[in-house]
């Protein structure tokens, strides 16, 4: 009886797996198989014109080694460190105010998300340049307060500031997230909390940030992410400059990739960025027992 | 101070607060629509929007051919060719993949679904080299395949994961009915599952929309033929090629590239809103 009915019953029971199977044949034939040979290319000089020899570690000690390199994995760091906070901190801040019971909260909402859906944009990268020219929006603003023209592009730290704001002023969907995680905040809290005296800071800080930490971290992993791998905005509002101050690792690596098609050194580059991201989500995968809070059940 | 009044002078406050900001987020926008219709002089001398005496040739000069091989209408009719073809793939293979982890067990199936998971943290940095010597054996590169074929296997696996959250969130008794009155599986899933779906289905549609229209390093990469251009590198080359630097045209050209986006953002605001909230998204 068994054997009768086994096979279409080995169907049955596998049947979900026949709609998984395109998404399967994606994984393997454009996520696994690049990733792998990437590792295999990053120990190569593979070029696109010349061919590939096997080099062992020599890219990876060219790595450790040239300044132009390094410069550039601590240009992104401190894109990141100041972006991802300072984005954060403002998306949450803002989805407070929003959160009070306020006519006209839904347009406000939308005015703040429209950066958000145009942001990745080239047409918002020419607009960038354009305000932050030495002649342009920006300092003709701050020329009212009697703030001296500043050549934006010309200054490391302010060319990375220029760039660090074009993303921070993205904070709309970091902002809708924490927005919704904020309705979720049981009322009942805040009067229980406002009866014994607590004020608006200490509520934020003592009730409102501990039970959204599970978004909080939520949004620090993704926008980390996608920090570390920034690559528009220093294309195409800084170019890189002045003198490398603006190029970001995932411009370097483009650079080598697909202008000196140099895929074994690009793809080396792209492993250490990779290992440099998987080790921060990783310190925030396990830091997170002792600061993320979980309501209930699975601490995923 | 009552407390009422206090109360008041709070909701002031936090009115001002939001006004100033929404200012500061719309007005960089307000300000390259008026922009368009001035001069160069006039946009690097005054911060008001509105231009003093109108002029119209940033608008006459966007619509010019580039050496006939390219121009903005061309480049944004490209665009949608690969934009269009791309979210119907992700929706028809993200659908199917949802539909298999959210409703089927079979042998495997947690293991699939982490390394499902995992891609979402799988850096796109790392991929783009290899995936360009894969395509560039295959005969891909300089054609749109690149950017549209790996969608039809469901690569952008976070769609995948927004579904799969959506369906856990229906409850399985229609289905079940389904089951009694004679359907399978794949008359299930288009007569009972993509009816529920639909409102998450508009949200990745628009998403993908969005993503794709404002997608830049990929066609960067893979497209080298001018006539191919999307508008993204059409306005990268008119934006490095202009010696005597019009800034009127460019901004024009600029602003009639992200009316679409524009337009389709205002339709449907409230899926977008909706999206985000629940399955979290990037960006």
């Amino acid at each position: 009886m068994q054997n009768k009915s086994s096979f279409s019953k080995t169907l049955t029971e596998n049947a979900g797996f026949l709609f998984i199977v395109p998404w399967l044949i994606g994984f393997l034939v454009f996520k696994v198989y690049p990733f792998a040979s990437s590792l295999y290319y990053s120990f190569t000089n593979y070029d696109l014109f010349t061919g590939i020899t096997k080099t062992g570690l020599m890219n990876y000690q060219k790595i450790f080694t040239d300044s132009d390199i390094i410069r550039a994995f601590a240009v992104t760091f401190k894109y990141a460190i100041f972006d991802v906070p300072l984005k954060l901190i403002f998306a949450l801040f803002i989805a407070y105010i929003l959160n009070f019971k306020l006519k006209g909260v839904n347009f406000f909402r939308t005015a703040y998300y429209i950066p958000s859906i145009l942001g990745g944009s080239i047409a918002i990268a020419i607009l960038w340049r354009a305000i932050f020219n030495t002649d342009g929006l920006i300092n003709t603003v701050l020329g009212f307060f009697g703030v001296a023209k500043i050549n934006w592009m010309a200054g490391a730290n302010s060319a990375l500031l220029v760039i660090i704001l074009l993303r921070v002023w993205q904070f709309g969907s970091a902002m809708v997230i924490f927005l919704a995680a904020l309705k979720g905040v049981s009322q009942d809290l805040y009067e229980a909390a406002s009866i014994d005296g607590a004020g608006k800071w200490t509520q934020f800080f003592k009730i409102t940030v501990p039970i959204i930490t599970p978004v909080i971290f939520y949004n620090l992993i993704t926008q980390l992410c996608q920090a570390f791998q920034e690559f528009n905005s220093p294309y195409l509002v800084t170019k890189g400059g002045p003198n490398g101050a603006t190029t970001l690792i995932s411009l370097l690596i483009y650079n080598n990739a697909f202008l000196r098609h140099k895929m074994g050194m690009a793809s080396a580059q792209a492993w250490i960025l990779f290992i440099i991201v998987m080790t921060l989500t990783a310190v925030a995968f396990i830091s997170q027992k002792k600061w993320v809070y979980y309501s209930d059940e699975d601490g995923r | 101070m009552t407390r009422e009044q206090k109360a008041k002078v709070s909701t002031v406050l936090r009115y001002i607060l939001l006004v100033a900001v929404g200012f500061i987020m719309v007005y960089p926008l307000i300000w390259m629509v008026g922009a368009t219709f001035k001069t160069n002089s006039e946009i690097f001398t005054s911060a008001w929007f509105w231009p003093k005496n109108p002029v119209f040739d940033g608008y006459k000069d966007a619509f010019k051919s580039y050496g006939g091989k390219i121009d903005l209408i061309k480049s944004m009719i490209n665009t949608y060719k690969i934009v269009v073809p791309k979210v119907v793939f992700t929706l028809l293979s993200a659908t199917l993949t949802a539909y298999g982890f959210a409703r089927f067990n079979f042998k495997g199936k947690s293991i699939f679904f982490s390394l499902m998971i995992s891609t979402l943290f799988l850096p796109q940095v790392v991929l783009n080299a290899p995936q360009y010597i894969m395509y560039n054996k295959w005969g891909w590169v300089d054609s749109y395949l690149p950017l549209t074929i790996p969608s039809l296997f469901a690569v952008d696996t976070y769609f995948v994961f927004m579904l799969v959250q959506f369906l856990r969130g229906i409850p399985k008794e229609l289905e079940e009915a389904a089951k009694i009155d004679g359907c399978n599986s794949i008359k299930t899933l288009w007569y009972v599952i993509v009816p529920m779906l639909k409102p998450s289905l508009v949200s990745c549609a628009l998403f993908q929309f969005m993503w794709t229209s404002n997608d830049f390093q990929g066609p960067l990469i893979y497209i080298a033929d001018m006539k191919k251009y999307t508008h993204s590198i059409y306005l990268r080359m008119s934006m490095d090629g202009d010696v005597g630097f019009q800034w009127n045209r460019i901004l024009a050209m600029s602003l009639i590239t992200i009316i679409p986006s524009l337009i389709v953002f205002f339709c449907s605001q409230n899926s977008f809103i909706d999206g985000i909230s629940a399955g979290g998204v990037k960006g």
